[in-house]
C-alpha cells in the first residue's frame, strides 16, 4: 500500500512538474519573440506555435491563400520584429512594465459567438523584499498593495454568471465555475494562513464589490493535488493554499466596474471600450477573472516579474430560427466600434477564429485581413485572422473598426468533447440523497487520469463508505483518495480522487448523504430555495485532438508525423460541473409553525397533570380528626375500647 | 384537570359517558356528516388568494402569437405519429432541435404484472423525448417542466403542437431564470414514471429505463397539458395526484388568476363554478364538485400525468382542454398565452411553492376548504371510536355487579388470555396478506383452470380471497380456548376499535378523503357490533358496510356525480376494472391504497366480523 501511494505521489509530482514546465515554456515563448499569439491561451497550458512558425509553414501548405499571405506575413513579421525592440528599448530604463490587450472571437458550433478579452500587465518588481513599492505605473496599486500586505504568491479570482455549455460550445479558454471562485497561494513566510486568508477575502470583497466576505472556514478547503501554482516557484505544500467557491454569488455591473478600473486605460480607450455592461449582461454566459502570478522574465529565469491577467469571457446568444446565415458585428454585439488601441498597450490585437472554415465558404469576415496566425489551443490547431489595432491601417478610412462576420450555423447535434462532466442529486424526500458525478471520456482509444475535487458543505453529511466509482459497469478503484471529513459548522467535506477514465466510457462517482437539520437561526432568509453545493472540479491532462488524428488529411511532411509530438500530445484541462441546489428539511416558518410551537408548549405543560391523572390512584381521605378526638382515641385504646 | 382528579366528579362523568354512550355516538356521527356537508356551503369556505409574493404582485404581459402555427405543428405531429405507429422520435428530436433546444431521449420498457385491459397494454416499450431550453446566465440549478403526452389515436396532438409552439416562442425570450424542460412522454403515466425515475435516479417500481443525458437541476414546478381539439370551451384543472397528494394551492390560484385575466372559462372536476350559492341547486353543485374531488383523492391514483411529480416534491397540475357544445370558444393562441403567463410567473419564483396550503378541498375553483376546517368532520367520527373504547375499558375494569358466583367468574374474566385476542388478529392479517399476494401470483393457475383472461383472473381471485376471508376467521378462536368468553370479545373489540382509530387517523392525515370515506362506513360497524345483536341482519349490514362494498357504492356514486349514471351490470364491470386498476396502480406507480385496504383495513374489518360471530 505504501509503495502504491509512493508511486502515486510520484505520478502527481510528475503531472505538476510537467505543468509548471509547460507553463514556463509558454512564458518563454511569449517573452522571447512573440507578442500576439497568446490570444487564446489557457492559463494552464499554452502551447503555441508562433507566427514565425506559421510563416515557415505556408511553403508546405498547398493552399493559395496561404501563399498570398506569405508576403504580408513577411512584412508583418518585419514590423513585429522591429516592434519589440522599440518596446524593449523604451521599457528598459523606464519602470519595467508592459501592457498587452487582446480579444479573441470564436463563432461557436451552436451558432452562438464567444468573445474572450485578455489584458496582461507585466511588471518586473519585487513586492516581497523589504523595500516598499510605492510607485505604480501600469500595475493597479490596489492589487499591488494586496500582494505585498498579505504575502500573496498567486491569486486567482473569477466571477461567473451562467454555466459553460461544453456540449454545445466546446472548451472555454479559461474555465470557471458558476458564482465566485477564489484560490490563493501564500508565501511560505506566512505564519497564520487562516487569519491572512480571512483578511484577504474581506479586502478583496471591498475591491471587487462582491460578497467574498462570506468565505469562511465552512466553505474553504485546502486541496492537496488539484490546484497547483501556475507561476514559478516550487513550493507545493498545500498548507499555503486556500480554495473557496461561492456558487450563489450573482455577478453584475457592480463587479464589472471595479474590474474595469484596474485596467491602465480604464474603459476609455482600447478594447475595454467595448465592455458596456448593458450588452455584456445580455448574454448567455459571462465570466470575469483576475489572475496574479510570478513569471520568469527571461530564459534563465534570473529575474522574476509579476503578471496580472484580467480576462473576461462572454457568449452571446444569436439564436434566430429559420435563418441560414448568422450575422454578427462588433457593433451589434457591444453597441460600440473600435477607434484606437489603448495608448499604453505594447500590443493590441483582435483574433478571429476561422479554423472551422478553411475554404471561406461558411465565413465572411469584413474588413478582410491578410494576417493569419496559427496556435495550438486546448490540443487543437486553430487558425486565426489577426487585426492589429496599433496599426492605423486597420481602422481604414472611416477611422473605426467594426468587424462583421456572416456564417452558416450548424445547429442541433451536440459536440462530444473529449472530457466533460455533469452532476446531479438523486433520490427523493428530505432525509437522504445521493450525489452522482458523471465523467465522460470520449476519446476513442486512450484512457487518461483525472483528479476530481469535491467540496461539500457540512450540512450534507456524506456517507463516505457508500462512495462508489464505476465505469463500464465495473468497479474503478481510484488510485489516490484524499478525504477530509467535515466538522459541523466548522469546515466542509473535502474529497479528492485520482481516477483513471477508460477510453470511450462514462465514469460514475456516487456518494450518499444525509441532510442535516439546521438550527433555526442558521437558515437563510429563503430556506425553501434550497442550499447550494459548489461545482466539483475535474483537472486532467487530456490527450490532444491533434495527436489523435494519425492519418491526417492535411498534408504534412512525412518525417514530421510519425511520432506524436510531445508538447502536443496532451494538454491540461479543467472542467467544472454544475453546482447543486439541495433542499434541506425546513420548518414551515409561518403561522402554522407558530401554532405548532404553541400547541406543543401547551401540551408539554398539560402533560404533567395528565400524567398525574393516569398514574395515581385516587381515594377519598377522611378529614383528619380533631385534637380532642385523637386524645379520646388514645385513651380508648389504652382502655381497650374500639376507637371512635 | 381538577374535574378529573376529583373522584366523585370523575365517577359522575364516567357514568354519564357510559350511560349516554350510544346517544353521544349517534350525535357525533350526525355532526361529523353534517360538518362535512357544510364544508361545501360557500359562506363557510374561504376565497382563494395568492400567498406567494413572487407570483402575486408582479405583472407579466402575455404575447404568445403563434397559436395557429402551433396547431399546424400539431397536425404535422399527428401525421408523423400515424406514420411511425407511435412516438415519432426522430421528427420530434429534429423539430425540437430546430427550435433551439438541447434534445435528449430516454427509452424505457416495462412488463405489467398482468395485462391492462382498459388501455390494452402488457409489454410496454417506449421513448420519451425532451428538450431543455437553457436559461441565459443561469447555472442549471432550477428547472420548470411542461409536458404533453403522446397518446394513441388522435388524442393530444394539439397539446404537443402548443408545447412545441411555446418552446419556439420561449426560446427567443431573454427573461428566463430557470431552465425549461419540454417533455413529450409516451404511454402516459408509465413514460412519465420512467422519466421521473431517470431524472432522480431512483427505482421504486422495478422499471427498465435508460439513464438521462441532460438535466436542469431541481425541478420547481411542472404542468402537464392535455388538449385534443383546435378550440376549447373551457380548461379543466386536475390536481389529484398519487396517493391523494395535492400540489400547493398557489398553483391552482395561479391558474385561476390567469383564467380570470385572459377570460377563459375554467373548471375543476369538470364543473363550472356558480354564483347562486344561496339556492339549493347552487349548493348541491358545490357539494357535487367537492364530492368528486373527495372521491378522486380517495382513489389514490394519479388523475393526470402530473400526479407522479408530487412524490418528488414538485408542484404539478394537469390542464385539460374541454370542448363541449357551448358557444364561447377559446383558441390555441389564448391557451398559449395563458401558459406563457403561468410560466413567467413560475419563473419569478425565488423559492419552491410553499406559502399556501398543501391540504385542501375545493368546492369550486375560487373557494377552498383548508385542513383546519375539514379535519373536525373526521375528528367527530374518530371520537366515536374513542368513546366506544372508553366504554369498553370501563366495562372491563369494573367487575360486574353480581356477587354470589362472581368470584370464580371474575377471575376467569379478568384474564381472557393473550392468545384468544392474538389468534384472530393473526389470522385476519394472514387473510389480508393472502388478499394482497395471491391474486397476482395465482393468475397463471387461474387462467389454466378457468376460462378467464389474466386480468379477470386477478380480479376474481381477489374477490374470492375476500369472500373466503369472511368464512375463515370467525371460528378460529375456538381452536385454542374452547369457547369465547364474555370478556374475550370485549378485549378483542377494545383492541380492534383502537386499531381502527389509529389506522383511520393516520390515513386521514395523509389522505383525508380516503380516511373519511372509510370512517363513514367502518365506524358504525365498529361502534355497534357485539355478539348479542341479531346475527342475520347484522351480518347483512356488516357486509354492506365492508370495504369492498364501500368501493362498489363509490363507483356508482362517482358515476352519478359525473352525470354519467350506469346500469348495475355496467357498474359491476366498472367495479371489476377499478379493482384491477387499483392493483396495477400499486404495481406500476407505488399507489398505497390497495396494500392499505388489503393489509390493514380489511383485517381490521374481519376482527369486527369475528366479534359478531363470537358465540
Amino acid at each position: 500500500m505504501a509503495a502504491h501511494r509512493c508511486s502515486l505521489s510520484a505520478l502527481l509530482l510528475i503531472i505538476c512538474s510537467l505543468l509548471v514546465f509547460i507553463v514556463a515554456d509558454s512564458e518563454k515563448a511569449t517573452l522571447t519573440g512573440d507578442h500576439h499569439a497568446t490570444a487564446v491561451d489557457n492559463l494552464q497550458t499554452v502551447t503555441e506555435t508562433e507566427e514565425g512558425a506559421a510563416a515557415e509553414e505556408p511553403a508546405v501548405e498547398e493552399e493559395r491563400r496561404w501563399e498570398e499571405t506569405v508576403v504580408e506575413e513577411a512584412t508583418a513579421d518585419k514590423e513585429d520584429t522591429s516592434a519589440p525592440e522599440t518596446v524593449v528599448q523604451s521599457s528598459v530604463p523606464q519602470p519595467k512594465d508592459d501592457f498587452q490587450e487582446e480579444l479573441v472571437i470564436r463563432p461557436l458550433h451552436s451558432g452562438d459567438i464567444y468573445a474572450s478579452f485578455q489584458f496582461r500587465t507585466l511588471w518586473e518588481t519585487d513586492f516581497m523584499r523589504g523595500n516598499k513599492v510605492s510607485h505604480y505605473r501600469l500595475f493597479p496599486k490596489s492589487l499591488g498593495q494586496v500582494i505585498s500586505k498579505f504575502s500573496v504568491r498567486e491569486l486567482h479570482i473569477s466571477f461567473t454568471q451562467g454555466y459553460w455549455r461544453t456540449m454545445q460550445w466546446g472548451q472555454p479558454f479559461l474555465p470557471s465555475p458558476p458564482g465566485a471562485e477564489l484560490w490563493v497561494w501564500f508565501q511560505d513566510s506566512v505564519t497564520d494562513v487562516d487569519g491572512t486568508w480571512k483578511e484577504l477575502t474581506n479586502v478583496l470583497s471591498g475591491i471587487f464589490c462582491a460578497s467574498l466576505n462570506f468565505i469562511d472556514s465552512t466553505n474553504t478547503v485546502q486541496p492537496s493535488a488539484s490546484f497547483k501554482p501556475l507561476g514559478i516557484g516550487n513550493v507545493t505544500d498545500h498548507r499555503f493554499l486556500r480554495y473557496a467557491t461561492l456558487p450563489r454569488e450573482i455577478v453584475c455591473t457592480e463587479n464589472l466596474t471595479p474590474w474595469k478600473k484596474l485596467l491602465p486605460c480604464g474603459s476609455k480607450a482600447g478594447l475595454a471600450v467595448l465592455l458596456k455592461s448593458e450588452k455584456l449582461f445580455h448574454s448567455s454566459f459571462h465570466s470575469q477573472a483576475v489572475h496574479i502570478r510570478p513569471v520568469c522574465q527571461d530564459w534563465q529565469c534570473k529575474t522574476t516579474s509579476w503578471e496580472l491577467r484580467q480576462t473576461l469571457n462572454v457568449v452571446f446568444d444569436l439564436h434566430t430560427p429559420g435563418q441560414g446565415k448568422l450575422e454578427w458585428s462588433l457593433f451589434k454585439m457591444f453597441s460600440r466600434t473600435l477607434t484606437e488601441a489603448c495608448p499604453l498597450a505594447s500590443s493590441s490585437k483582435i483574433y478571429i477564429d476561422i479554423t472551422d472554415d478553411p475554404q471561406g465558404e461558411q465565413f465572411e469576415v469584413s474588413p478582410a485581413t491578410h494576417l493569419l496566425s496559427q496556435a495550438m489551443v486546448l490540443g487543437d490547431r486553430r487558425t486565426f485572422s489577426v487585426y492589429d489595432l496599433t496599426q492605423q491601417i486597420t481602422f481604414g478610412t472611416v477611422r473605426s473598426l467594426n468587424l462583421l462576420i456572416r456564417w452558416k450555423s450548424s445547429e442541433g447535434d451536440m459536440l462530444r468533447p473529449l472530457l466533460h462532466a455533469e452532476r446531479y442529486v438523486a433520490g427523493y424526500g428530505l432525509q437522504t440523497g445521493e450525489i452522482h458525478t458523471l465523467m465522460y471520456n470520449n476519446h476513442p482509444y486512450r484512457s487518461f487520469p483525472v483528479l476530481l475535487l469535491d467540496s461539500v458543505p457540512w450540512y450534507l453529511r456524506l456517507y463516505i463508505h457508500t462512495l462508489t466509482v464505476t465505469s463500464k459497469g465495473k468497479d474503478n478503484k481510484p488510485s489516490y483518495i484524499h478525504y477530509q471529513p467535515s466538522k459541523d459548522r466548522v469546515r466542509p467535506h473535502l474529497l479528492e480522487m485520482l481516477v483513471q477514465l477508460p477510453p470511450n466510457s462514462v465514469t460514475e462517482v456516487t456518494v450518499q448523504f444525509e441532510r442535516a437539520l439546521l438550527k433555526w437561526t442558521e437558515y437563510t432568509p429563503d430556506p425553501n430555495h434550497g442550499f447550494y453545493v459548489g461545482s466539483s472540479v475535474i483537472s486532467s491532462l487530456v490527450p490532444s485532438i491533434v495527436a489523435m488524428d494519425t492519418n491526417s488529411t492535411r498534408e504534412q511532411p512525412l518525417f514530421s508525423s510519425f511520432f506524436p509530438c510531445k508538447e502536443e500530445s496532451s494538454y491540461f484541462m479543467r472542467v467544472y460541473t454544475e453546482p447543486l441546489l439541495v433542499n434541506l428539511p425546513t420548518p414551515d416558518f409561518s403561522m402554522p409553525y407558530n401554532v405548532i410551537c404553541l400547541t406543543c408548549t401547551v401540551v408539554a405543560v398539560g402533560y404533567g397533570s395528565l400524567y398525574n391523572l393516569l398514574t395515581r390512584s385516587f381515594q377519598i381521605e377522611e378529614p383528619s380528626p380533631g385534637l380532642a378526638k385523637r386524645i379520646a382515641n388514645i385513651i380508648r385504646k389504652m382502655r381497650g375500647v374500639p376507637p371512635l | 384537570m381538577g374535574l378529573l382528579s376529583d373522584p366523585n366528579r370523575r365517577r359522575a362523568l364516567i357514568s354519564l359517558l357510559t350511560r349516554l354512550n350510544a346517544p353521544i355516538c349517534v350525535v357525533c356521527y350526525m355532526a361529523g356528516v353534517a360538518w362535512f356537508m357544510g364544508l361545501a356551503f360557500e359562506p363557510f369556505t374561504l376565497r382563494t388568494y395568492m400567498s406567494e409574493n413572487a407570483m402575486g404582485s408582479t405583472m407579466v404581459e402575455e404575447r404568445f402569437p403563434a397559436g395557429e402555427r402551433a396547431l399546424g405543428t400539431g397536425r404535422e405531429f399527428s401525421a408523423h405519429k400515424k406514420k411511425a405507429g407511435g412516438m415519432p422520435v426522430d421528427w420530434l428530436v429534429k423539430t425540437m432541435q430546430s427550435r433551439g433546444l438541447e434534445v435528449f431521449t430516454q427509452r424505457f420498457s416495462r412488463r405489467l404484472p398482468f395485462p391492462d385491459e382498459d388501455k390494452e397494454r402488457y409489454m410496454v416499450k417506449g421513448t420519451n423525448v425532451y428538450g431543455i431550453l437553457r436559461a441565459p446566465r443561469a447555472p442549471r440549478t432550477e428547472a420548470l417542466v411542461l409536458s404533453a403526452p403522446c397518446s394513441p389515436g388522435d388524442d393530444n396532438n394539439q397539446a404537443v403542437g402548443v408545447l412545441l409552439g411555446l418552446a419556439q416562442y420561449f426560446r427567443n425570450q431573454v427573461f428566463w431564470a430557470k431552465d425549461i424542460i419540454f417533455l413529450v412522454n409516451e404511454h402516459d403515466l408509465i413514460g412519465m414514471q420512467a422519466w421521473l425515475e431517470g431524472y432522480h435516479h431512483t427505482n421504486t417500481t422495478g422499471m427498465d429505463w435508460s439513464p438521462l443525458q441532460g438535466r436542469g437541476g431541481s425541478i420547481q414546478a411542472a404542468l402537464s397539458l392535455e388538449l385534443s381539439s383546435d378550440v376549447v370551451t373551457s380548461l379543466d384543472l386536475v390536481l389529484e395526484g398519487l396517493n391523494g397528494q395535492l400540489p400547493n394551492l398557489d398553483l391552482a390560484n395561479l391558474f385561476y388568476a390567469f383564467c380570470q385575466k385572459i377570460g377563459v372559462l375554467c373548471t375543476t372536476q369538470g364543473k363550472l363554478q356558480r354564483n347562486d350559492w344561496d339556492s339549493v341547486s347552487g349548493y348541491s353543485h358545490a357539494v357535487q364538485t367537492m364530492m368528486l374531488m373527495v372521491m378522486k383523492q380517495a382513489s389514490g391514483r394519479p388523475w393526470g400525468d402530473h400526479g407522479l411529480f408530487l412524490r418528488y416534491h414538485i408542484e404539478a397540475a394537469t390542464i385539460k382542454g374541454i370542448n363541449s357544445f357551448r358557444q364561447y370558444k377559446t383558441d390555441a393562441t389564448t391557451i398559449g398565452r395563458l401558459l406563457e403567463g403561468m410560466y413567467r410567473k413560475l419563473n419569478n419564483l425565488l423559492e419552491r411553492l410553499h406559502q399556501s396550503y398543501f391540504f385542501y378541498l375545493m368546492p369550486s375553483l375560487s373557494h377552498f376548504v383548508s385542513i383546519g376546517y375539514y379535519m373536525p368532520a373526521f375528528g367527530l367520527l374518530a371520537l366515536i371510536l374513542l368513546l366506544r373504547a372508553l366504554d369498553l375499558w370501563i366495562q372491563l375494569a369494573t367487575p360486574p355487579p353480581r356477587t354470589e358466583d362472581g368470584v370464580a367468574d371474575a377471575e376467569q374474566m379478568s384474564s381472557p388470555g393473550v392468545l384468544s385476542v392474538l389468534t384472530p388478529l393473526v389470522i385476519s392479517h394472514l387473510t389480508g396478506v393472502a388478499l394482497y399476494t395471491l391474486p397476482i401470483h395465482f393468475q397463471e393457475i387461474a387462467v389454466e383452470h378457468f376460462p378467464v383472461s389474466e386480468t379477470e383472473a386477478v380480479v376474481l381471485t381477489a374477490i374470492a380471497v375476500y369472500t373466503a376471508g369472511l368464512a375463515l376467521p370467525h371460528n378460529t378462536h375456538r381452536l385454542l380456548t374452547g369457547r369465547g368468553t364474555e370478556n374475550g370479545w370485549k378485549v378483542l373489540k377494545l383492541v380492534a376499535v383502537l386499531y381502527l382509530a389509529v389506522l383511520l387517523g393516520c390515513t386521514a392525515l395523509i389522505n383525508f378523503s380516503l380516511g373519511f370515506i372509510l370512517a363513514l362506513t367502518l365506524v358504525p360497524v365498529a361502534a355497534f357490533v357485539t355478539p348479542d345483536v341479531p346475527k342475520a341482519l347484522s351480518a347483512f349490514i356488516m357486509v354492506i358496510l365492508s370495504p369492498a362494498c364501500t368501493l362498489l357504492f363509490s363507483v356508482f356514486l362517482f358515476q352519478e356525480l359525473q352525470e354519467m349514471p350506469v346500469s348495475f351490470l355496467d357498474g359491476w364491470m366498472l367495479y371489476l376494472s377499478v379493482i384491477s386498476q387499483g392493483i396495477l396502480d400499486h404495481a406500476l406507480y407505488g399507489s398505497l391504497v390497495y396494500p392499505l385496504v388489503a393489509l390493514l383495513v380489511y383485517p381490521c374489518w374481519l376482527l369486527f366480523w369475528n366479534i359478531l360471530f363470537w358465540k
